[in-house]
C-alpha cells in the first residue's frame, strides 16, 4: 500500500491505495467520484478524462500512486458552488451537443483543457484537440459547435447572452433547418 | 372532446433544451456501474479463448484459496437453474433455436463465450482469482465463413443439428399476388445487373460498457441493468428461471447508448441473476471494453446477391435478393429476424412489378449478430441503392434521373408495395429538390467532369441515397405473422398530482434520446400545463409496469401516441369535474389554452390543476364520480411509419494514396411532424456518423481460428471527431396520416442512408477507371487497390 494525497474538487483526501490502483478507480470507488466514468481499457475513448494540475489526463492511464501530492478537477467540480455553469458546460447544453451523455464528463473536460491552451480554437483544431476523445452518439457536430460558443463566451469574459454570442462566432456548424435554434 | 380541440400547442416543434442534460454534464447520472448496494459482491467471468472446443475439465477450486474470494462455480454447477438464453423470433416454424446456456457446460463455440465465474470481495479479487481457475479444452474444428459453413462436409457449430443451417425464409411477389414473376422479368430484361455486396460485421460500441447489479435480497429480486429493454428483460429472466414474474424488478438506470446492442437479454445479466440467488447477497458485474467488444452481440455481417432488371429507358422490371445472414454461434433475442425486416425494404422507394427475396441464416463460430441501427433496413438500403447506382452507370443515365423515374409519387400514397408493405406518406421529389439544391448537385457534376478529363489524381466522387425506412415496430397482427414472440404496441400513463404537476409513466426506455424532453413536450400540450412541470418516469418496473421500451424507432412513433392517448383520457376525465365546478353541462365546455371554458363566455375558466385539486379533496364532487384523473393508454399502431429521404455526398478520391475525404453531405430527411427539431437532427447527425463508420472505418473481423481482430477500440475504428464531416441538414414535413401527432421516427434513419451514399461517392470517384465497387469499409488499401486493380486490366 503506498500513502497518497490528492486534492479532488477543492477536497483533500489522504488513502492507503494499492500500487495497481487506477486514479480512475480510486476516483470512483474510493470517494465516490463517480462522475468520472470508465468507457474503455486502452485508453482510447477519454471518457475518464479529468485535469491533473490543470492539465487534461486519462485517468484510466494514470496509478492512483502517481497522482500523490497533486491536484485533480472533475466534472463534478467544474460548476460554481452556486449551481452556475461553466461556459463548456452551458454550451453543451445550449447546443445539444450530447445526447446519451456517457462520454460528455470526459469531453467537457477535455474541452476545458483545450481552451486552456487554445481560447480561439478553429474548427479543425477543435477537432484534433477532441480527437482522443469517442463519442458513439453526436457525430460530434454540435460537440465543436458547443466548443466554440463556449471559447467565445470565455472570450467574453462575461457570460453573454447566447443568442449574441453565436452570432460572434464564424464558421458554425451550418445548418438549414430553420427551426433550430442557433 | 378531446385535447385535440386545444389544436396544436406551442411547445411540440419548439427547440427546448433537454431536460435531461442538467445532470449529464455535471456528472450527477445514475449509471447501473454507479450503484453501490451493502455487502456487495463484485463477479468477474472466466471467457473461452477457442472458438469451438469441448471442455475436457474445468476445476474452480483453486480460484476459492485466493484473497476475498466469496465463490467461484463453473456452468456445469449450475446447469439446473441457469435456464437457456432466449430466441423471441424464429422467424419460420423449422428455425433451428440451439441450446444456450448462459455459461457454457460441455462445449464453447466462440472466443469469449463465459465458462466460470468467480464472485470477490472486489473487481481486483475476482479477476485475479480468474487466473487460478483451471480448464482443459479439446479443440473442435472451426467454421467462420458463411458459404464454407453451408457446404455438406463442414464442420458443424451445433453437432446434434446435423447443419449449420438456421432457417431458410423466403418471399415471392408472384406467390404473394403481389407482384410479378421474377425470372419472367429477368429473361424479358433489356439489361441485368447483377452484383454481390458484403455487409461486414461492425459492433455497436456504445459508450457505456453493459453492466448489471442485482440485489436479492428483498422481498423482490431487483436488477439493474444498462440495457434498453428493461421490460422485456422482466419477462425474460422471469419465464427463463421460473421466478414468478412480480418477484422481479428491472431498473434501467441512466444508459449510456444502445443503438440496438442492448436490445438483449444477455448471458451477463442471467449470470449475476444466478450468482445473486445463489449467494444470497448483492452482486455487480461490470464488464470491460474488450468483454463488451467479444461478447456484445455484434451487427450486419451478410452477403447479398442482388440482381435487378431493366429497360432500357430506365424503368425497373424485377428484383431478387438473396441473402446469407450471418446468426453467429446461438441466437440472441431476435437474430433471425433482423435480416427478414430487411426483406421488406430491398425495393424500397421503387415500383417494383416483380420481387424474390430468399434470406438463409448460417451458424458460424462467431460471436452471435443481433440488431444494430437499422436492423435489417441499413443492409437492404445499401444493396438497393448500390444495385440503383450500378444500374445509372450500365444505362449511362445520371443515378437520380434514374431514381425518378421509378420511385413512388407523392400523389400516389398510400402505396401498397411488391413487398406487401403499405407506405403511409411522402414526397420523395420535394426532399430530393430540396437536397441537390444544397449540394449543388449540377455544379458538382460539371466540375467532376472537368477533373475527369483533365486526369487529377485526386478524384471527385458524388454519392446518392434516397431511401425510405419503416419506423415504429410494430403493428402486433405483423409481428405475429411473422412468428414474434410479442406485440408491439406500448403505453403510457399520466398521473395528474394534487398540486397539477404531472408525472407521465411511459414504457419506452430511453438512452441518449431525450424522452423526458420530448414526452413533456407533448403531454404540456396536451394538458395545457407548463413544461416544466411534467416528470417523465421510466425504466423502473416498479413505477412504469408495463412496456415494450425501446428500439426500432418506435418511442415516438408508438409510445409518444399512447400518452397522446392517455392525455386525452385526463382531460375526458377533468371535463365533467370542470363542469361541476363551473356549474354547467360538461357539453358547454371547450377545452383550449390548457384550460375549461363554457362557450361564449371565456372568462371563467378551470385548469387541469384546479380539477386536480378538486378530485384530491372530493368534497363535493357528484354522487358516483371517480376521484381521479390518472388515465393511462395502450395503442397499438395500424401500420408501421415510413420517414424518407435524400443523403447526397461528395467524395475527394486520392487515387495514389487510396484516402477518402467527405467534402460535402447534405442530408434532407422527412420524418413527419416534428416534436423537437433539436433532438431530431441530432439524431440525424448521430445517425449519419455510424453509417459513414461503416462505409468508411469499422470491421469486426476474426482471424483463421476465430480470434476477434478487433477486440478493442485500438483496432476498431470508431471514428473520431478529425474522421467525420460537418454534415447540412435540412427536412421536409410530410405528417404521417396514421399517428394522432403526425410523427414517423427519427433515431435509424441517417445510418439507412447514409452508408450507400458514401460508398456510392468513393465507386463513382473511381468509376471511370473501370471500378464498379470497394468493398467496406472503404480503407485508404482497398481503395488503393481497386483503382490500381482496374488500371492493371486496362493496360494488359
Amino acid at each position: 500500500m503506498s500513502r497518497i494525497n490528492l486534492t479532488v474538487d477543492g477536497v483533500r483526501y489522504d488513502d492507503d491505495v494499492d500500487p495497481r490502483t487506477l486514479l480512475v478507480h480510486h476516483l470512483r470507488e474510493r470517494l465516490g467520484k463517480v462522475g468520472t466514468v470508465v468507457g474503455c481499457d486502452t485508453t482510447n475513448c477519454g471518457a475518464c478524462t479529468v485535469l491533473m494540475d490543470g492539465q487534461g489526463v486519462k485517468s484510466c492511464t494514470v496509478l492512483a500512486a502517481q497522482a500523490d501530492g497533486r491536484t485533480i478537477d472533475t466534472i463534478e467540480g467544474l460548476a460554481g458552488e452556486d449551481g452556475t455553469l461553466h461556459p463548456v458546460q452551458q454550451a453543451f447544453h445550449e447546443r445539444h451537443a450530447l445526447q446519451c451523455g456517457y462520454c460528455t464528463p470526459g469531453m467537457i473536460m477535455a474541452a476545458v483543457d483545450l481552451l486552456s491552451e487554445n481560447p480561439d480554437p478553429t474548427e479543425d483544431e477543435v477537432r484534433e484537440g477532441l480527437e482522443g476523445n469517442l463519442c458513439r452518439c453526436t457525430g460530434y457536430q454540435n460537440i465543436v459547435g458547443a466548443v466554440r460558443d463556449a471559447a467565445a463566451t470565455m472570450r467574453a469574459e462575461v457570460p453573454a447572452p447566447r443568442e449574441s454570442t453565436t452570432e460572434t462566432v464564424e464558421g458554425t456548424a451550418p445548418t438549414t433547418t430553420g427551426e433550430v435554434a442557433r | 372532446m378531446t385535447a385535440t380541440e386545444a389544436g396544436p400547442g406551442t411547445s411540440v416543434g419548439a427547440a427546448l433544451g433537454r431536460k435531461e442534460d442538467a445532470r449529464l454534464i455535471t456528472g450527477r447520472t445514475m449509471w447501473t456501474d454507479n450503484v453501490t448496494l451493502p455487502g456487495m459482491l463484485h463477479l468477474a467471468i472466466l471467457r473461452s479463448p477457442m472458438a469451438h472446443a469441448r471442455i475436457t475439465h474445468l476445476d474452480v477450486t483453486p480460484a476459492l484459496e485466493s484473497p476475498g474470494v466469496i465463490t467461484a462455480f463453473s456452468g456445469r454447477e449450475v446447469a439446473d437453474v441457469q435456464g437457456s438464453l432466449p430466441c423471441a423470433w424464429p422467424v419460420t416454424e423449422d428455425t433451428v433455436v440451439p441450446d444456450y446456456p448462459p455459461i457454457a457446460v460441455d462445449e464453447v463455440r466462440h472466443t469469449g463465450e463465459p465458462v466460470a465465474v468467480v464472485a470477490a470481495r472486489d473487481k481486483a479479487s475476482a479477476e485475479d482469482a480468474l487466473e487460478l481457475i483451471e480448464v482443459d479444452y479439446e479443440p473442435l474444428p472451426v467454421v467462420l465463413d458463411m458459404e464454407a459453413a453451408l457446404a455438406d462436409d463442414a464442420p458443424l457449430v451445433h453437432r446434434d443439428q446435423g447443419s449449420n443451417r438456421c432457417y431458410t425464409w423466403t418471399f415471392d411477389s408472384a406467390e404473394a399476388g403481389t407482384g410479378g414473376d421474377v425470372t419472367r422479368a429477368e429473361s424479358d430484361a433489356e439489361v441485368v445487373v447483377t452484383r454481390r455486396f458484403s455487409q461486414q460485421r461492425l459492433i455497436p460500441a456504445f459508450m457505456e460498457p453493459r453492466s448489471i447489479v442485482v440485489d436479492p435480497t428483498g422481498d423482490q429480486i431487483t436488477m439493474w441493468s444498462a440495457t434498453q429493454v428493461p421490460h422485456i428483460l422482466r419477462l425474460m429472466l422471469a419465464m427463463v428461471t421460473g421466478t414468478p414474474e412480480h418477484k422481479v424488478r428491472v431498473v434501467a438506470p441512466d444508459v449510456g447508448g444502445g443503438f440496438g446492442g442492448k436490445l438483449q437479454v444477455t448471458p451477463e445479466e442471467f449470470i449475476a441473476f444466478v450468482a445473486a440467488n445463489r449467494i444470497g447477497r448483492p452482486v455487480k458485474f461490470t464488464e470491460s471494453r474488450s468483454e463488451t467488444m467479444m461478447s456484445g452481440h455484434h451487427g450486419r455481417d451478410q452477403i447479398q446477391d442482388v440482381t435487378i432488371s431493366a429497360r432500357r429507358d430506365g424503368s425497373v422490371t424485377g428484383l431478387s435478393v438473396r441473402l446469407l445472414a450471418n446468426m453467429g454461434a446461438y441466437l440472441g433475442l431476435v437474430t433471425p429476424g433482423v435480416p427478414v425486416l430487411g426483406a421488406f425494404m430491398y425495393n424500397a422507394i421503387y415500383k417494383f412489378p416483380a420481387y424474390r427475396f430468399e434470406c438463409t441464416g448460417v451458424f458460424t463460430n462467431t460471436t452471435k449478430t443481433d440488431a444494430y441501427r437499422g436492423a435489417g433496413r441499413p443492409e437492404a438500403t445499401f444493396a438497393i441503392e448500390r444495385a440503383m447506382d450500378e444500374l445509372a452507370a450500365e444505362l449511362g443515365m445520371d443515378p437520380l434521373e434514374l431514381r425518378r423515374r421509378n420511385w413512388i409519387n407523392h400523389d400516389e400514397f398510400p402505396f401498397t408495395t411488391v413487398s406487401t408493405l403499405t407506405y403511409d406518406s411522402g414526397n420523395y421529389e420535394a426532399a430530393t429538390e430540396r437536397a441537390k439544391e444544397l449540394f449543388g448537385y449540377d455544379e458538382l457534376r460539371r466540375e467532376q467532369e472537368r477533373r475527369r478529363a483533365a486526369g487529377d489524381t485526386v478524384q471527385l466522387g458524388i454519392g446518392v441515397s434516397t431511401f425510405t425506412e419503416m419506423c415504429g415496430l410494430a403493428p402486433s397482427r405483423v409481428l405475429g405473422s411473422l412468428n414474434y414472440g410479442a406485440g408491439g404496441w406500448e403505453t403510457a400513463s399520466v398521473r395528474v398530482l394534487p398540486t397539477g404537476k404531472v408525472e407521465v409513466v411511459t414504457g419506452t426506455s430511453p438512452h441518449g434520446q431525450g424522452h423526458e424532453t420530448a414526452w413533456s413536450q407533448i403531454a404540456a400540450d396536451q394538458l395545457g400545463v407548463p413544461f416544466e412541470d411534467i416528470e417523465v418516469l421510466h425504466g423502473d418496473t416498479r413505477s412504469s409496469h408495463k412496456g415494450l421500451d425501446t428500439y426500432g424507432s418506435r418511442s415516438l412513433a408508438v409510445g409518444g401516441a399512447a400518452l397522446v392517448h392517455a392525455c386525452e383520457k385526463v382531460v375526458d376525465k377533468a371535463r365533467p369535474v370542470a363542469a361541476h365546478l363551473l356549474e354547467c353541462d360538461p357539453a358547454d365546455l371547450e377545452f383550449t389554452d390548457g384550460a375549461f371554458r363554457v362557450r361564449g363566455s371565456p372568462e371563467s375558466a378551470k385548469t387541469i390543476a384546479d380539477c386536480s385539486l378538486a378530485v384530491f379533496n372530493a368534497h363535493d364532487l357528484p354522487e358516483g364520480m371517480e376521484p381521479s384523473l390518472d388515465s393511462d393508454a395502450t395503442y397499438d399502431p395500424a401500420n408501421f411509419s415510413f420517414p424518407h429521404g435524400s443523403h447526397l455526398c461528395a467524395t475527394e478520391v486520392d487515387t495514389e494514396t487510396g484516402r477518402v475525404r467527405i467534402r460535402s453531405y447534405v442530408a434532407v430527411d422527412d420524418v413527419g411532424r416534428v416534436v423537437n427539431p433539436t433532438i431530431v437532427e441530432g439524431q440525424v447527425h448521430g445517425g449519419i456518423a455510424q453509417g459513414i463508420a461503416q462505409a468508411l472505418y469499422e470491421e469486426a473481423s476474426y482471424d483463421d481460428d476465430g480470434n476477434l481482430l478487433a477486440g478493442t477500440f485500438v483496432d476498431y475504428l470508431v471514428p473520431s471527431a478529425t474522421d467525420l464531416p460537418t454534415i447540412t441538414t435540412d427536412r421536409t414535413e410530410t405528417p404521417a396520416p396514421d399517428h394522432p401527432l403526425g410523427a414517423k421516427g427519427v433515431g435509424e434513419a441517417g445510418t439507412i442512408a447514409s452508408t450507400p451514399a458514401v460508398v456510392n461517392a468513393v465507386v463513382d470517384a473511381l468509376r471511370p477507371s473501370g471500378v464498379t465497387d470497394v468493398p467496406m469499409p472503404c480503407t485508404p488499401e482497398r481503395v488503393w487497390r481497386a483503382a490500381r486493380s482496374t488500371e492493371g486490366s486496362e493496360r494488359s
